[in-house]
């Protein structure tokens, strides 16, 4: 722990040429977010049927 | 001169046979994959007998360090199981107690998303195959995760082609911090925690970025499957060993969004690119990496230093855009020829960008890029609206639910993750190879000779044409056998001893 001193980004491109590339992530968020209204709407005929059943005996062997 | 990243990834899915008192994984996992291979085989317009896997080349025991630590224990090759090759190039098999699809061999990022999420309709035709052949009650259930909940982890691996010249310890001083640090891009999301040193008095973690993090716990290694380092070190390139590795990697998680896999795989190859061009110099190197893995993850405010070995301590958020500029930098000096050109690798440079600029301003602006901000969103807005906590078990449920791969139940298919796939190509995949790469040459000689085809690996094909010996065709420039090269002659051969000839001519 000598040194905690925060290195500010050093990336100026990308302040640069973001605005122009950018996908307007927040129109992206507010399309996600009515998504998300949408499904909880209709979770509850999604949600695995004994959905708290099904998650305690979900147990898998370990892999790689 | 980097070389061209040839690109793949194996997941091992996690399987559940509903309906049976006792079940075994290994069984499920027999029972899913024969079911898919004997509904091909009816459907199939020549009806060609599923293929079996050729272990001649396997050898996951040789490490890339050039020897074994007397306390490594080498994974065995489990040759009794159940393995398909399919036309598409892929590998549909038995592994420990998990069904794993291996993509084949592809050229570029973009190209795995698409083997990928064909992958993904593999595994859903198999489970409706399987409901079709168990008796009514049983089904078979399977999600693309690692984790169970309950300490248990099974891997989604990817594999890069690297030039042997470069030595072992330059690649795994980067790949580790890449790997540390594309956590904030590529993780999954779990709830809760299993790490193993997490005893009482550990601070709780009621959610994180990756379903691996928790099982990493050494820094370099040959085991996959016990004691899990973030850079593995088997080496078993299934390509001629003395121009090539294969860089095996076992630090990532399974992605349900086509971003995050396009970006896991295809900064990775950049990062790996730059090694082999000696762009990357030890600056980033970690001072603790196997610490740094689970406070990554464990944070998602991402707020979480980590310290370098010979600096500063930077914010995992913070290493991605040093790496993303020395990257750019990279790219304007060497070009993208090693990873996809401008059109795939353009494309990573810039979505890197936004991702990561996107989880600077705030993570919710790419729910639909990154599952571990999707995943969480779900989550949150259950919580909200039932006015719930996260310690509710049916949190767990809709946590687990995200990655169930039947289109009807998967809660991420139905978040509007964003697609940067089309259904046809996707549709495509599932039978047909890459064009680019040797898969193609074994995906046409499987859709052609099958029966002629005695076996089959990343490496060769072994042909019976009907007179002893048996005709190995080795195959081992992964670039070559494309349908540039052998297009036409595989067009041409109207039998496999025709095509045998003709390729020892």
């Amino acid at each position: 722990m000598a040194e905690r001193e925060q290195k500010k980004r050093s990336a100026p491109q990308r302040e640069a040429e973001e605005v122009a590339d950018a996908p307007q992530p927040s129109e992206r968020g507010e399309e996600i977010k009515a998504d998300i209204d949408d499904i909880l709407d209709e979770i509850d005929d999604v949600l695995e049927t004994n959905a708290e059943d099904f998650v305690r005996s979900y147990v898998q062997k370990g892999g790689q | 001169m980097a070389i061209g990243k040839i690109c793949g990834i194996e997941t091992e899915y996690g399987i559940v046979h509903r309906g049976l008192a006792e079940s075994n994984p290994v069984t499920a996992s027999s029972l899913l994959i024969n079911a898919y291979v004997s509904e091909l085989a009816v459907t199939a317009a020549a009806g060609s007998p599923p293929v079996g896997w050729d272990f001649e080349d396997e050898s996951p025991g040789r490490d890339a360090r050039g020897r074994a630590p007397a306390d490594a224990a080498p994974p065995e090759v489990e040759t009794h199981l159940v393995n398909a090759v399919l036309t598409n190039g892929a590998r549909f098999y038995v592994d420990h107690a998990h069904p794993e699809v291996s993509t084949p061999e592809c050229a570029d990022a973009r190209a795995v998303v698409v083997f990928d999420r064909a992958a993904e309709v593999i595994v859903a035709r198999a489970m409706a195959a399987a409901g079709r052949m168990l008796p009514p009650g049983q089904d078979i259930v399977v999600h693309k995760n690692n984790s169970d909940g309950k300490g248990n982890s099974y891997g989604c691996h990817e594999n890069y082609l690297m030039d042997r010249a470069v030595p072992f310890g330059r690649i795994v001083t980067a790949a580790t911090t890449h790997f540390v640090t594309r956590q904030v891009f590529t993780g999954s999301g779990k709830v809760g925690a299993e790490a193993s040193g997490a005893g009482p008095g550990a601070p709780e973690v009621p959610y994180q970025l990756s379903q691996r993090a928790d099982f990493f716990e050494a820094e370099v290694g040959l085991e996959t499957t016990l004691k899990r380092p973030i850079v593995n070190t088997r080496d078993e390139p299934h390509a001629d060993a003395q121009r090539y590795r294969r860089l095996h990697v076992i630090a990532g998680d399974a992605n349900l969004a086509e971003v995050a896999t396009f970006l896991k795989v295809g900064s990775t190859a950049i990062v790996l690119a730059m090694v082999e061009d000696e762009a990357l110099d030890r600056s980033l190197a970690l001072r603790n990496p196997v610490a740094a893995v689970r406070a990554v993850s464990h944070d998602p405010t991402l707020a979480t230093v980590v310290e370098l070995a010979d600096g500063p301590s930077m914010t995992a958020l913070e290493v991605q855009f040093e790496l993303l500029a020395r990257a750019q930098k990279w790219a304007e000096e060497h070009g993208l020829d090693a990873v996809g050109g401008d059109a795939v690798g353009g494309e990573v440079l810039r979505r890197w960008e936004q991702v990561l600029t996107g989880l600077e301003a705030d993570p919710d602006s790419v729910a639909g890029q990154v599952d571990w901000v999707a995943k969480r969103r779900l989550i949150q807005g259950w919580v909200d609206r039932h006015d719930a906590t996260w310690a509710d078990p049916r949190v767990a449920a809709l946590a687990l639910q995200y990655h169930d791969l039947r289109p009807e139940r998967s809660l991420a298919r139905r978040l509007g993750l964003e697609r940067i796939t089309g259904d046809d190509e996707v549709a495509r995949a599932v039978t047909e190879p890459p064009t680019d790469t040797r898969a193609y040459f074994r995906g046409r000689c499987l859709a052609k000779f099958a029966s002629s085809i005695v076996a089959a690996n990343w490496d060769s094909l072994v042909f019976d044409v009907g007179a002893e010996p048996l005709r190995r065709v080795p195959m081992m420039e992964p670039s070559r056998g494309t349908e540039a090269h052998v297009g036409r002659l595989l067009d041409e051969c109207a039998t496999p001893a025709e095509l045998v000839a003709r390729l020892s001519s």
